[in-house]
């Protein structure tokens, strides 16, 4: 369970995330949405230790954050955020078995390899495997960030905008992966999305954010409603049933 | 599985052309040594004494500070993020040469391994200072950050300039600036081996090196504390400079261009990447300075300018070679 208790970050007086507290079970997965500057990322950057907050804690099945080895936090959660500006020339191969470093330390044992190939796998890069990073489209070059996060094997996998760059038929294939992953390994997947109705067919809860708070949180149904995205991005929206599934229109 | 399929015996046969390179080294000099005058009776005393006092130190003074300083300037570039940053472009060097002026201004008796601590610290806290002005100055380009660099290096010359200046001190500082083996002699070059043990440290190392170089957010979520492996690698840069600077001199561009060709062919995985880096590097070093032995015979051009001459225009094919790639 990951338990964020009274969380606020402040730049320079500035406040980005004001006072969340929220508290998400294992299992499943999870959208974090809201418009620009909200604070989605900045929340998800502060419960995967990689900012620190001004105060409240976050803790990760009882482990606080802040206090915890990091190496201790990286077999059970991994993150990934946007924008990942990588200067190395590494093998798309080299970087999805970095995945397997909190657990192997660079010595790779066969349930490693495994790992990687099965990361290759699902995320189609098996012919890229030996490429380097810098002859990749941005896409691909996603893909293989994901991947490595993937193979991490954590329970939690926290990723920032994980469908940027991606085409329509990869954003798919990505999402279905993701639930896979939480449905067939019992993974849970926090995803900070723009999509709205990535998220609506896709998660099991979605939390809203307007102003560095917590405005809504709730499954689909409760959420995907004209009411809640006026209240949450501004906008009108139609919502549409097809299937089962609740789709926004918001496109006029 | 790599883009260049080289196979893994290159590595051995890369190794034995540096020992050829090396073997050459030790029979290239004004004094006749030669296998003939070696093993023939009446020369032997001399030849053998030679070979054994200047040519071998001097040969393997060659090899330990070509791989130290490539490896250093590898590291540097690991840890900055920038492919252009070396000991010499990063205010490392020219800190460690004032930390030597200093010392032999106010301490002129110290042993060398004091000298060598003393310019060590110098050169971490000017790297460190180096750091600490990239992190206030936006970087639009890549570039950007070997100049800063240059500029603190620049003005930390101008100081130890100034100081040697007024102290008489000058010519002390041109020899640590300028690189040169020919003074190498048995008993004066063992520092370097300091060096060679922090290489290795370096490679058994290696893979946390690699995720730093993909940035702290990376490293973090793999479990690395990035703070520590950054100020491991800086100690190791900056001892490493210091050593090869009390030794024998600042060795230009070897720590820039040997890297990036390296790179180039094998990635940046350091574990792979290293030897390579180590073994490219104390080969260009030998062939300059075997080179600068045979191009005026029987005086000889330091391998500081030697690799000046020759870094700077691979340094300029690299530049306008990648272009767009290398930030």
């Amino acid at each position: 369970m990951i338990d964020v208790k009274t969380v606020t970050k402040r730049y320079n007086g500035t406040v980005v995330v004001d006072g969340v507290s929220l508290s998400l079970p294992a299992g499943g997965v999870i959208s974090l949405i809201g418009a620009n500057g909200a604070g989605k990322s900045t929340l998800l950057s502060i419960i995967s230790r990689l900012l620190p907050m001004s105060s409240g804690t976050v803790e990760i099945d009882g482990l606080d954050v802040t206090t915890t080895p990091g190496e201790v936090l990286a077999r059970r959660l991994s993150i990934l955020r946007q924008d990942n500006q990588i200067m190395s020339r590494l093998t798309v191969e080299d970087l999805v078995a970095f995945g397997r470093y909190p657990h192997s330390k660079g010595r790779l044992t066969d349930e490693d390899r495994g790992h990687i190939r099965n990361a290759l796998r699902y995320l189609d890069l098996e012919p890229l495997a030996g490429r380097f990073l810098d002859e990749l489209s941005g896409g691909q070059r996603q893909r293989a960030f994901i991947a490595m996060v993937l193979c991490q094997d954590t329970e939690y996998i926290l990723l920032d905008e994980p469908l940027n760059n991606l085409d329509v038929k990869h954003a798919v294939a990505m999402m279905k992966l993701f639930r896979r992953t939480a449905d067939e390994f019992g993974k849970t997947i926090v995803l900070v999305l723009h999509d709205i109705n990535f998220a609506s067919c896709y998660s099991d809860r979605i939390v809203a954010m307007r102003d560095g708070r917590v405005v809504h949180q709730g499954p689909p149904e409760v959420i995907i409603t004209p009411e809640v995205i006026h209240d949450v991005y501004g906008v009108e929206a139609q919502v549409m049933e097809n299937a089962g599934q609740r789709i926004a229109l918001y496109y006029q | 599985m790599k883009p260049l399929p080289l196979p893994i015996a290159t590595l051995p046969l890369a190794a034995m052309g540096i020992g050829l390179l090396a073997a050459w080294s030790l029979f290239v000099g004004v004094s006749d040594v030669s296998l003939a005058t070696l093993f023939d009776g009446g020369a032997t005393d001399q030849a053998t004494q030679v070979l054994l006092v200047s040519r071998l130190p001097r040969t393997l003074a060659l090899i330990l500070a070509g791989a130290a300083m490539a490896v250093s300037g590898l590291l540097l570039q690991m840890l900055v993020r920038n492919r252009f940053v070396e000991p010499s472009t990063a205010g490392t060097a020219e800190s460690a040469i004032f930390g030597m002026m200093m010392v032999s201004l106010l301490a002129p008796g110290m042993p060398v391994l004091g000298r060598m601590a003393v310019a060590s610290l110098c050169a971490l806290a000017g790297t460190g200072l180096f750091l600490a002005i990239l992190r206030q100055v936006p970087l639009r380009s890549p570039l950007v950050v070997p100049l800063v660099g240059i500029m603190l290096g620049g003005v930390i010359t101008a100081m130890t300039e100034f100081i040697a200046y007024r102290q008489d001190l000058i010519q002390s500082v041109r020899a640590w600036e300028t690189g040169d083996f020919s003074a190498i002699l048995l008993g004066r070059y063992e520092l370097l081996w300091l060096s060679a043990a922090l290489t290795g440290v370096a490679y058994l190392a290696a893979d946390r090196f690699t995720v730093a170089g993909m940035g702290r957010d990376v490293a973090t979520n793999l479990g690395i504390d990035h703070r520590k492996v950054m100020a491991l690698g800086l100690v190791i840069v900056s001892m490493t400079t210091a050593a090869v600077i009390a030794t024998c001199g600042m060795i230009p561009f070897l720590g820039l261009i040997v890297p990036n060709v390296v790179s180039l062919v094998r990635g940046d995985n350091m574990r792979g990447s290293l030897p390579w880096v180590a073994l490219m590097g104390a080969g260009l070093v030998l062939a300059c300075d075997i080179a600068g032995r045979l191009v005026i015979h029987p005086y000889e051009i330091p391998i500081g300018t030697m690799m000046g001459v020759i870094g700077s225009a691979l340094f300029l094919y690299l530049l306008l070679r990648r272009n767009g790639h290398a930030g």
